[in-house]
């Protein structure tokens, strides 16, 4: 309980609240503007937090994506351009609401849905992670190697719709990640007589490379130009809402809680778990008929589900120090930093941290309605905004930033490497998402595996022996030769025929 | 995406073979058989299916569906695009050299031109960025922003 107080005191401070308060505006306006997504809020947002105490730092990372995935909404609806990539399943469906003239409806449901399907994953965070990490104390290098190989997996298996070209992502990932000296001989590794490279490729300008630059370059190639739905002032966006919640209570409950998993799954985050919300909303409703044509079940819950899949990656990230998403590999990069190494220690060590940052969420969370009803006010005035004015000053704060980390040009080197290798690799259609992965997990694939390896005295078998390790390992077997099993299992009837 | 994806094939196998012969090199843990080479060995064989995969799949014609169509840029964005990189890099030659102050707004004058801002904005943005990310940074987060030919002011 103490720990819960000196929480309370951690984050009910001028300086912390003025920190949530300024971070919160910002995700909102990041986070409308088309092009800017929430992972780029929070890579832009690291190198000032880099200045600040652990619980401010991460306060400014919670709020603003949160705040950024909500109103990635609010372009959605009155330009159908998703603001963020967690927005864009239900695009079209907001669109049409607001064609209809019903933009309070769909800007309403994105909001109040946000808020409930966003308390739902932190209520799910504050209960998984601490009960998560009693089970991980007990964790051994064979628990963990599989965690990570189970983490690479769901990348690529749920991640993209195309194994080949996602498991070529996370082995990008992992090759960035054999550069310098931390490997298990301590050997230089592509380093090329370059002594910025020994300490490895640092995470944080490569964070700023793959998703800020390259959305500045993929902006200075495609320019669309936007054509605002409403000219009229908004009416009331909470009218309707108590129906809405009366409506569909099954629909929030479903898309927050496979929000919540989606977000917990390494490599997917909230865009994903948007996509199956709507998908599932379509398939299991009494009307799917009037799917795309402006209704607002879709809208409640896959709103509710990338919210929640927001405090859903927190779960992994804190426990196990493996990312559920992008947006949770910069926190962890952030955690390092400020000496709040994610793993189960961090809830023995420093409970009312962690009780911090669940303080935190639900301030956010809460915050997020009436300063998203501010933002959904603001919304033409933010949208009127030139992006062409926006993007040179974006470009300059990457370039600062990258060299804020290690005070060195070397980190804007990497940033600009980093930059237009993810623009090439998302217009061939290699997702980014698995290569973040393959970075910050390939120091820890290989220090388990080496540690493993010893134990077990380069024998197999000991990686199954231990229960968890076991049913682990066979989830990651079983996962892997499924495809391959049901192809077998397809042909084998045609062979016999 | 075919031909894209025939041609990322072949340079991804490349790269493996690369990675394969670079981790001949690399020492073993002392009393252990692997060592430094075991991680690049792995990528590299991976990488190298994966290429291989890709060259077979495409050979083979199977469509697969790709969010991103190859969209049709013109010549004059591709241009931007490497304007945008070329800023970068000078940026990356020069700011050791002229200081922070004077790179920081000709990068951002060029970027605004490229992005077809006018000139009045533009350099009224460049001189008003530069100067809010040098008070940021320099002055409030203390990151050392290089002075260059200018003299330190403070």
């Amino acid at each position: 309980m103490d720990a819960l107080a000196t929480a309370f005191g951690l984050v009910f401070q001028p300086y912390v609240l003025l920190v949530i308060l300024l971070s919160a505006t910002y995700g909102l306006f990041v986070g409308a503007i088309p092009g800017l997504t929430a992972t780029m809020a929070t890579a832009l947002l690291v190198p000032v937090t880099f200045f600040m105490a652990p619980v401010p730092a991460v306060a400014a990372i919670v709020t603003a994506t949160a705040m950024a995935i909500f109103s990635g909404d609010i372009p959605s609806a009155l330009l159908r351009m998703p603001g963020t990539p967690a927005s864009a399943a239900y695009a079209d469906e907001a669109y049409a609401l607001t064609r209809k003239g019903q933009a309070e409806l769909a800007l309403g449901a994105g909001l109040v849905f946000s808020v409930l399907g966003g308390i739902f994953g932190v209520l799910v965070l504050i209960v998984a992670a601490p009960a998560l990490a009693e089970v991980a104390l007990k964790f051994s290098s064979f628990e963990y190697f599989w965690l990570v190989m189970l983490g690479f997996t769901s990348a690529i298996f749920i991640a993209g719709n195309d194994v080949l070209k996602g498991c070529t992502s996370m082995l990008i990932g992992l090759l960035i990640s054999c550069v310098g000296l931390e490997n298990p001989a301590g050997a230089p590794r592509y380093t090329f007589g370059n002594a910025e490279l020994m300490g490895g490729i640092s995470l944080i300008p490569l964070m700023i490379g793959m998703f800020a630059v390259a959305e500045v370059l993929r902006f200075a190639l495609a320019r669309e130009k936007p054509v605002m739905a409403v000219d009229r002032p908004f009416g009331n966006v909470f009218a309707g809402m108590w129906a809405l919640l009366k409506k569909y209570p099954l629909q929030l409950l479903r898309g927050s809680t496979l929000g919540t998993v989606i977000g917990a799954l390494p490599g997917a985050g909230a865009d994903i778990a948007a996509w199956m919300s709507y998908a599932i909303s379509k398939r299991f409703s009494k009307e799917p008929h009037k799917f795309g044509t402006g209704h607002v079940e879709g809208i409640v819950e896959s709103g509710a589900a990338n919210n929640s899949a927001l405090g859903g990656a927190w779960i992994p990230a804190l426990v196990f120090g493996i990312p559920g998403d992008s947006i949770t590999a910069i926190a962890i990069g952030v955690l390092y930093m400020k000496n709040m190494n994610p793993g189960p220690m961090l809830f023995v060590e420093n409970p009312q941290n962690i009780y911090a940052v669940f303080i935190v969420f639900i301030v956010a969370q809460l915050l997020m309605l009436p300063l998203g009803w501010m933002a959904i006010l603001a919304a033409k005035r933010i949208l009127r905004v030139p992006a062409a004015l926006l993007m040179p000053l974006i470009l300059l704060f990457c370039i600062v930033g990258s060299f804020a980390i290690n005070n060195t040009l070397f980190g804007v080197v990497i940033m600009g490497v980093a930059g237009v290798l993810a623009f090439f690799m998302e217009r061939w259609g290699f997702p980014v998402a698995p290569t973040i992965l393959g970075v910050v997990l390939g120091t820890m694939l290989e220090e388990h595996f080496f540690s493993s390896l010893v134990k077990a005295d380069g024998q197999l078998w000991p990686f199954f022996e231990r229960p968890i390790a076991g049913a682990l390992g066979a989830l990651v077997l079983l996962i892997w030769l499924w495809p391959l099993a049901r192809r077998l299992l397809r042909r084998a009837p045609l062979r016999s025929a | 995406m075919r031909a894209v994806d025939l041609r990322v094939g072949v340079a991804l196998a490349l790269l493996a073979a690369a990675v394969l012969w670079s981790a001949q090199a690399f020492p073993v843990v002392p009393g252990q058989q692997l060592g430094a080479g075991f991680l690049p060995k792995l990528v590299g064989t991976g990488l190298l299916l994966c290429g291989l995969g890709l060259v077979l799949r495409s050979l083979r014609g199977v469509a697969y569906d790709d969010p991103v169509a190859a969209s049709s840029s013109s010549w004059r964005d591709i241009a931007s695009a490497l304007l945008i990189l070329a800023t970068i890099a000078a940026y990356i030659a020069l700011a050791d050299k002229l200081g922070f102050l004077l790179i920081a707004p000709l990068c951002l004058l060029a970027v605004f031109r490229v992005l077809r801002v006018g000139w009045a904005p533009a350099i009224g943005f460049a001189l008003g960025g530069t100067l809010l990310v040098h008070l940021a940074f320099y002055k409030l987060l203390r990151v050392p922003l290089p002075w260059g030919v200018l003299p330190p002011l403070y």
